[in-house]
């Protein structure tokens, strides 16, 4: 779906998540500013194999809605995928609810680096407690919004986290939104190593680093909320945490308190999964 | 009622008279031309457009799909992505709701889609003031739309439905600019016409099998397509001019009133137009020689026009920019304006007396520069 050459860093996560796209049937994907508008290559050039609309971020899923309700009138068969990152979800979040409030006919993924990457590592709603941005340079100090579980009070008719770690489940989760009428939101975590500070080589192992040490999550909800396996055998045999964030540049200033309290918000978001998983059932 | 307008010789300008507010006549007008999607946001004074085509989809007489966004930036997004896609869409806005989805206005402008919207004119805060002026649409001179402005019901409705054929002809979006109350609220008679707007036609769509990298980033592409549609929206006009002749009213691309052999031209916009010219007539009965310009369409402009009329002008405006109106600074771009009268801001009327007094005024030569009136 992606062509070599194109314009990602050495070890993107976003060019990885990129290459499942070829999991969705007849996708056009509509692409706010980010880092996925470079990849996707400067005109006349085009990296990826499927028609792309580049849109101003907040207008992101409200043209996904109306070229999705185009192809319903024309009869034309397609998936409109509305591909973003934790900034145009930021600043597109009146228009991403209201999409899922609406059931917009739409794929929603967000390819999350839990910062601004592409205007240069600005903290995001996305950045977690403790992390070294620009716009913090003494390390964030409000936590991270989850974006998954918001969607999941839309009542949208299927939502997922995955992460460019495990991509077998990653196209397994776009394989299954494709096949979906309706509101389809799946929540991407990706390690980007300029912006976290590893080396361009460790992409995937920091990204299954975070599932293993419960730091990110992976579950699926399609009327019934599951953690899925990979996610539940870590919680079994988990990984430290403080390895986790030590691997990263990012949390190198962070003391044993931050640590501390990011173990805390991580164990608790852990519980509150495995008590939706016993409600949403 | 099947009433003929004027003989023709063709169906063109027959249609049913109804009693209709501005609103209401750009909502008949959308409903001929038969836009499959329409998304806008509530504000005053365009909320009545898109209920009451809200109530015709409702009732079966229009096959469209409405969608309720939560702002007029998405308003504009929606449509966006539906031309995008092939269909013809509508969207309506005002004031505040104009200004929120400038940047869409933009990209759709820049991507070369045909668009139809309608824009009750209003005053932009601050302070709050929900009343007429046209610092909205004005908004929209630099984004590279066409920008009519109707005098009243009736030509609100038919530079709508101009519209539509205007804008799929040449890919640039139209939009119809008509005071707020004056013309949005206030009920006239109005032909609705008994016309077929052509099959939707625009350059291209974005579709599953297409392969199109829309609106990637560029470098010069950018600047020569920029270029483009400039010289594309100048070129607009023989258009404009073909498709107004097919109106009964023979719609020409601005209005001139009794400018023959006038020493003193007043140029202006919209609703007010009316009472101008009856101050026009009053002036002209005791002999002051002068004469108005209407000015139907903002964008394109009319610069070479204006500047070889004979007479000494007077520009007046509903929406100031620096130190004038700016229409005021439109026509000086071209040739001296005398005086540039910036009246009524918010919602402020003027009436034939107030026309009559400031035209008065001026051909005695005890008015000049740029004056806020009142
Ligand atoms: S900054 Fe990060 S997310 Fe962006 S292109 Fe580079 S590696 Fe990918």
């Amino acid at each position: 779906m992606i062509l070599p050459g194109n314009a990602a860093c050495h070890g993107c996560p976003i060019s990885l998540a990129f290459r499942a796209v070829e999991e969705i049937e007849n996708p056009v994907l509509v692409i706010p500013a980010g880092c996925s508008t470079v990849i996707a290559g400067m005109h006349p050039n085009h990296a990826l194999r499927c028609p792309v609309v580049h849109v101003p971020f907040a207008s992101t899923t409200a043209v996904a809605c109306g070229l999705s309700e185009s192809y319903r009138r024309r009869g034309i068969r397609g998936n409109v995928v509305a591909w973003m990152g934790d900034g145009a979800a930021d600043i597109g979040f009146s228009t991403l609810s209201a999409s899922a409030a609406r059931n917009d006919d739409i794929m929603v993924v967000v390819v999350d680096n839990e910062a601004y990457m592409n205007t240069g590592t600005q903290s995001s709603l996305s950045t977690p407690a403790g992390a070294y941005t620009t716009t913090t340079p003494a390390g964030k100090d409000t936590g991270r919004r989850d974006l998954a579980l918001l969607m999941l009070m839309h009542h949208a008719p299927y939502v997922a986290t995955a992460s460019v770690g495990y991509i077998r489940d990653l196209r397994r989760k776009f394989r299954r939104a494709s096949g979906i009428e309706g509101f389809r939101f799946i929540h991407v975590h990706s390690p980007c190593p300029p912006g976290w500070r590893f080396d361009s080589s460790l992409t995937v192992d920091v990204a299954r680093m975070a599932v293993e040490s419960l730091a990110w999550v992976l579950w699926e909800y399609d009327g019934v909320l599951r953690i899925s396996d990979i996610s539940r055998r870590s919680s079994v045999s988990r990984r430290s945490l403080r390895e986790y964030l030590l691997v990263q540049g990012r949390f190198s200033g962070v003391d044993d308190a931050m640590i501390e309290r990011l173990e805390r918000e991580v164990l608790e978001n852990w519980k509150l999964l495995q008590s939706l998983e016993t409600v949403l059932r | 009622m099947q009433q003929s307008v004027r003989d023709r010789g063709n169906k063109d300008g027959e249609g049913e008279v109804k009693l209709l507010t501005g609103n209401y006549a750009v909502a008949e007008a959308v409903k001929i031309a038969k836009p499959e999607i329409i998304a806008a946001y509530p504000i005053t004074p365009q909320t009545p457009v898109v209920e009451k085509l809200s109530e015709m989809i409702e009732r079966g007489e229009l096959n469209a799909k409405m969608i309720n966004v939560e702002s007029e930036h998405s308003a504009m997004a929606v449509v966006f992505g539906a031309i995008a896609g092939g269909s013809r869409a509508f969207t309506a806005t005002s004031s505040h709701g104009l200004a929120y989805m400038y940047e869409m206005c933009w990209w759709v402008a820049g991507s070369r889609l045909p668009l139809v919207m309608a824009v009750p004119t209003r005053s932009i805060g601050a302070p709050w003031n929900i009343h007429a002026d046209h610092s909205d649409v004005m908004l929209l001179r630099d984004a590279g739309w066409i920008i009519a402005m109707a005098e009243n019901a009736q030509e609100a409705f038919d530079l709508t439905l101009q519209g539509f054929m205007v804008s799929e002809e040449v890919n640039i979006p139209y939009a119809i600019g008509y005071d707020a109350f004056q013309v949005s609220h206030a009920v006239e008679p109005v032909v609705v016409r008994d016309v077929e707007i052509p099959e939707r036609r625009q350059a291209y769509s974005v579709t599953p099998d297409t392969v199109i990298g829309l609106n990637a980033v560029t470098t010069t592409a950018r600047h020569y397509a920029r270029k483009d549609l400039m010289v594309d929206l100048e070129n607009s006009r023989k258009v404009i001019e073909r498709v107004g002749r097919e109106y009964p009213e023979e719609y020409g691309f601005y209005e001139e009133y009794r400018t023959d052999g006038a020493d003193y031209v007043v140029v202006l916009t919209g609703a007010w137009a009316g009472d101008a010219k009856e101050a026009v007539d009053q002036l002209r009965s005791e002999g002051v020689r002068v004469g108005l310009v209407k000015l139907r369409y903002i964008r394109p402009f009319p610069y070479e026009d204006l500047r070889k009329m004979d007479g000494e002008f007077m520009v007046i405006d509903r929406a100031s920019s620096g130190n004038r109106g700016i229409l005021g600074i439109e026509v000086s771009s071209v040739r001296d304006v005398a005086a540039n009268v910036i009246a009524g801001l918010g919602g402020i009327e003027l009436t034939q007396d107030d026309f009559y007094g400031l035209i008065k005024r001026f051909a005695e030569g005890r008015l000049s520069g740029v004056v806020w009136y009142p």
